[in-house]
């Protein structure tokens, strides 16, 4: 059985908190940070990593082009 | 936890990339507000022109209004026009160099209010241009006052008790005037609120520039966009709200695909 | 030696345009200078030399496409008459700030709003002191014959490229529609992509490549100190031109005790004016301005303090006269006659008004 594992990296200081990559993540693998980057802002990161399937719907989403994403195929 | 860390690690490398900005975008942070429509629809005009291979012939035409600076943020050639008058400088930067691609970028206050005579005429002189019309119903730069695509009842700080019909008019379909142009190509009205979005959206922008090649008329290109600033909603909020209230009036789709139409005009019969 | 024709200042324009490799030429049309615009229409140059000839749908859109083609490093030009110079102006001081060359020809009429479509000097100070918003100075030429609509173009263009500067020539009714022999030059061609980017490579929007950063044509700067700066620049190269630029015309000025000063077909009359009274035995001379910004300040401070009297001859309510008295400094008399709203004074009037001030 193959299973689809992401990541994302999130260039913290570009990010804006804006949360549209929350919104749009279906695996509810990101959130909020609750501490801020160096202009204030909640940045987002991966607050359940093993969710994250690498589908790339946060970065499409991103206005900031802040968001890098990679997926691997893992065979069991 | 060490070891979820250690998977992340063996996930995050160079062969695993699904997505990473363009090359053609800098590092410069973006001086939208968070959540704002311009940057994913910049960053796609990026992806497009990097897929493209079209970097030393695209020249960009930015507007005034919010995206005054897109030029700083992909690495092309940009000229700056005046407000309304993109449509101009990209008529003549493509008629002198048509071996180039030109492209405007422009608000609705630059497209559909100040610059609608440049507009209406650039597509029906059908220039092989792009225009992107990105239409947030709203002046954003300027703090929020009504825009010619402002909804009937839309409270901003010139309409501040909704938009009235008496006293403003009505909101201006203009992509649905530049449909109706012999002139024009190519016109959809496409959104970036999803990702699903997105991905039709940066479609339909690479179609627009594939059109140009062919030099068979203008190709235009709206983005219904947000404006949470200006709206007074979070960015989650004006998606929803945007969904709500601007697609049933500015419905999304294709509204125009096919080459200058003007095989069945009118010619006079004598000189 | 190029070919003698006899043409109409207006298609003089357009004939010199297209001889000296001009690349586009955006207009509209308004009376009295539609003939530029005609005559390029009727050369079709786009099939000989391959010029762009467009006609925009307004002068606004003009002068914005001249600011497009500009910025690609191209020699493009505009024409138009008052009414559509003053909707021009936000263009031109785009030009300006954004330090573009082009080529604006002003064939002024009477003003102001629609005013008449005859001959007028009213737009002396609009030309001369930048016209738009902000601290900008366009290099201003003032021809007098149809053979200097025809120079000017070609000067125009030098001009520009040399100070990356918006050049116009401020002709007016009477040189646009006037007939007269004028040599024409022999077709040049126009410039290739690789002079282009020899001359403009620099800063011209030509598609960026990987051995360059990009290129943004913009007048815009947010921080205050970045545009003192970038105005003081600007302030410089205006200085400069007003060192080598300063263009203009003496006659019989040694002996003279009254100097006429008139620019383009003021000075035409002037010119009799001062053979008239000179057969008379009355002592006048006359300067024509040939560059109207930089002023000929100079050669007038030069005369000052021999004559009893400068008289400014304008088509207009008397504008240039400012500029006189400014480079005169009190030394002696400076006085005005002109007509307005379209009306030429004969060489007759001048010459009574000349009288008044012995």
């Amino acid at each position: 059985m193959a299973k689809v594992s992401g990541a994302v990296v999130v260039d913290i200081e570009k990010c804006k908190g804006c949360s549209l990559c929350v919104e749009a993540c279906p695996t509810l693998t990101l959130m909020l940070n609750r501490s801020v980057n160096n202009r204030g802002y909640h940045f987002c990161y991966m607050q359940i990593p093993e969710n994250c399937n690498g589908c790339a719907n946060c970065s499409a989403v991103c206005p900031d082009s802040c968001i890098s994403v990679y997926r691997l195929r893992i065979v069991h | 936890m060490a070891c979820v860390i250690e998977k992340i690690n063996e996930i995050i490398a160079p062969e695993n990339l699904v997505y990473a900005k363009s090359p053609l975008t800098n590092d410069d942070i973006m001086h939208y507000c968070p959540g704002c429509s311009h940057g994913v629809v910049q960053r796609l005009i990026a992806e497009v022109i990097e897929e493209m291979g079209i970097q030393e012939q695209s020249i960009g035409v930015t507007p005034v209004g919010c995206s005054v600076f897109a030029y700083k943020y992909i690495d092309i050639d940009w000229q700056e026009a005046a407000h309304g008058r993109a449509p101009a400088v990209a008529t003549a930067i493509k008629r002198l160099m048509p071996e180039k691609m030109v492209f405007s970028y422009q608000g609705d206050g630059d497209l559909a209010a100040i610059g609608t005579a440049e507009t209406l005429h650039a597509v029906n002189r059908g220039e092989n241009i792009v225009m992107l019309f990105i239409n947030n119903a709203i002046y954003g730069m300027t703090g929020g006052q009504m825009a010619p695509t402002t909804l009937v009842g839309q409270v901003t700080s010139t309409t501040p008790f909704g938009r009235n019909v008496d006293i403003n008019g009505y909101p201006l379909k203009i992509t649905d005037l530049i449909a109706q142009l012999p002139g024009a190509a190519y016109v959809t009205r496409q959104s970036v609120h999803t990702a699903a979005a997105v991905r039709r959206a940066k479609k339909a922008i690479r179609k627009a520039f594939e059109i140009q090649r062919l030099n068979c008329g203008t190709a235009f290109v709206e983005i219904v966009a947000t404006c949470s600033s200006g709206w007074k909603l979070s960015p989650v909020e004006s998606n929803k709200w945007m969904e709500e209230n601007m697609f049933p009036h500015y419905p999304l789709g294709d509204l125009k695909d096919s080459k200058r139409a003007d095989s069945g005009l009118y010619r006079i019969k004598s000189k | 030696m190029g070919e003698l024709r006899l043409m109409k200042g207006n298609e003089v324009i357009a004939e010199a345009a297209i001889r000296c490799g001009c690349d586009g030429y955006f207009g509209y049309p308004i009376t009295p200078q539609s003939e530029v615009m005609e005559t390029l229409m009727t050369l079709r140059p786009w099939e000989t030399t391959g010029m762009v000839v467009l006609q925009a749908e307004s002068e606004i859109a003009s002068i914005h496409m001249v600011y497009g083609g500009a910025g690609a490093g191209k020699r493009v030009m505009t024409s138009s008459s008052s009414p559509g110079i003053s909707l021009m102006a936000e263009g031109i001081s785009y030009l300006a700030g954004s330090e573009l060359p082009c080529v604006i020809v002003n064939v002024q009429r009477g003003g102001p709003g629609l005013g008449t479509i005859q001959p007028s000097q009213a737009d002396y100070n609009q030309a001369t002191k930048g016209g738009g918003h902000g601290d900008y100075s366009l290099l201003v030429l003032a021809p007098a014959s149809v053979q200097e609509m025809h120079d000017f173009v070609i000067l125009g263009f030098e001009l520009a490229f040399k100070y990356r500067n918006p050049v116009m020539i401020l002709a007016d009714g009477v040189i646009g529609q006037m007939m007269e022999k004028v040599t024409l030059i022999e077709q040049r061609p126009r410039w290739t992509n690789e002079q282009i980017q020899a001359l403009s490579g620099g800063w011209a929007t030509t598609g960026k490549t990987a051995d360059r950063k990009k290129h943004v044509i913009t007048s815009l700067e947010m921080d205050a100190l970045m545009m003192e700066k970038y105005n003081l620049r600007l302030q410089a190269k205006y200085l400069q031109m007003k060192q080598d630029e300063v263009r203009y015309e003496v006659i019989d000025c040694d002996d003279a005790e009254y100097i006429l000063v008139a620019f383009g077909s003021a000075a035409r009359i002037c010119q009799k004016t001062v053979q008239i009274a000179r057969a008379k035995g009355v002592k006048v001379g006359l300067i024509r301005p040939i560059t109207l910004f930089p002023f000929p300040d100079k050669i007038i401070a030069h005369y000052a303090s021999n004559v009893k009297c400068f008289i400014s001859v304008e088509f207009n309510a008397g504008q240039m006269v400012y500029d006189i008295r400014l480079a005169v400094n009190g030394v002696t008399r400076v006085e005005y006659f002109g007509r307005m709203g379209g009306v030429v004074p004969t060489p007759d009037e001048v010459e009574d008004a000349l009288n008044q001030y012995f």
